[in-house]
């Protein structure tokens, strides 16, 4: 029993490392920052899921402990890792990252224009912070 | 057998690295820069894990918190450095 739940662990271990390998073939292979943070976000989290749970699985079966240190990496990167996405994608939007001229949609210039203002790094400041 | 496979497993992820390491130099902005520092370290933390599988110990996974906390720390302060130009600024809102 112990060795069939070993080699489900480390089969999810090596597809959480094919999905990390696919993400970094996205992350080289993508044309825009954004499409890149997307791959390099999203695969990437699957994988490392994949991985920890396949870690997880391992040392339950292995040494019949429920570590919640795994637990909470798991826990950790499904929460940070998109967070970590949104505010690199927005930074960049932000700074004045080009889009891929190939794209059809742009949702945040929208937004951006309704806030009336046309530089985009002046919609989140009304007043500028006064220097001392 | 279980040793080949978590191996490969963690050449895979040196691959991985690898060609985010291409993009950490190559990237035509700094943006794409910190992507790729994200995903560096994402995937250092399942080398991390992989590896512990490998050893058949438990001791490391302290590692894997530490480093999950720390890739979110730097890309959130890096994020915010490109976006406003200073991390820690002196305005009224604290």
């Amino acid at each position: 029993m112990a060795t069939i739940v070993e080699w489900i662990s480390v089969l999810l271990a090596l597809a959480g490392a094919v999905f990390c390998a696919i993400s970094a073939f996205g992350l080289i292979r993508f044309p825009d920052v954004y499409m890149r943070s997307h791959a390099a976000t999203k695969s990437a989290a699957l994988g490392v899921l994949f991985i920890l749970g396949g870690a997880f699985l391992y040392f339950w079966a292995v040494d019949g402990a429920v570590d919640a240190r795994l637990l909470l990496a798991i826990v950790f990167v499904f929460l940070t890792s998109p967070v970590a996405g949104h505010l690199n994608g927005r930074s960049a939007y932000r700074s004045g990252v080009k889009m891929w001229k190939g794209s059809v949609r742009d949702d945040f210039k929208d937004v951006l224009e309704k806030a009336g203002t046309s530089a985009p790094d002046a919609a989140f400041e009304k007043e500028k912070p006064k220097l001392p | 057998m279980i040793t080949a496979l978590l191996t490969a497993a963690l050449i895979i992820l040196a691959l991985a690295i690898l060609g985010c390491t291409y993009r950490l130099i190559a990237g035509p902005s700094r943006s794409d820069r910190i992507a790729a520092l994200d995903t560096i370290g994402i995937n250092l933390l399942a080398m991390i894990a992989v590896f512990c599988m490998l050893l058949d110990t438990r001791a490391l996974i302290e590692i894997v918190l530490v480093i999950g906390i720390l890739t979110f720390i730097g890309t959130a302060v890096l994020a915010r450095y490109i976006e406003r130009g200073s991390v820690i600024e002196d305005g009224d809102d604290r």
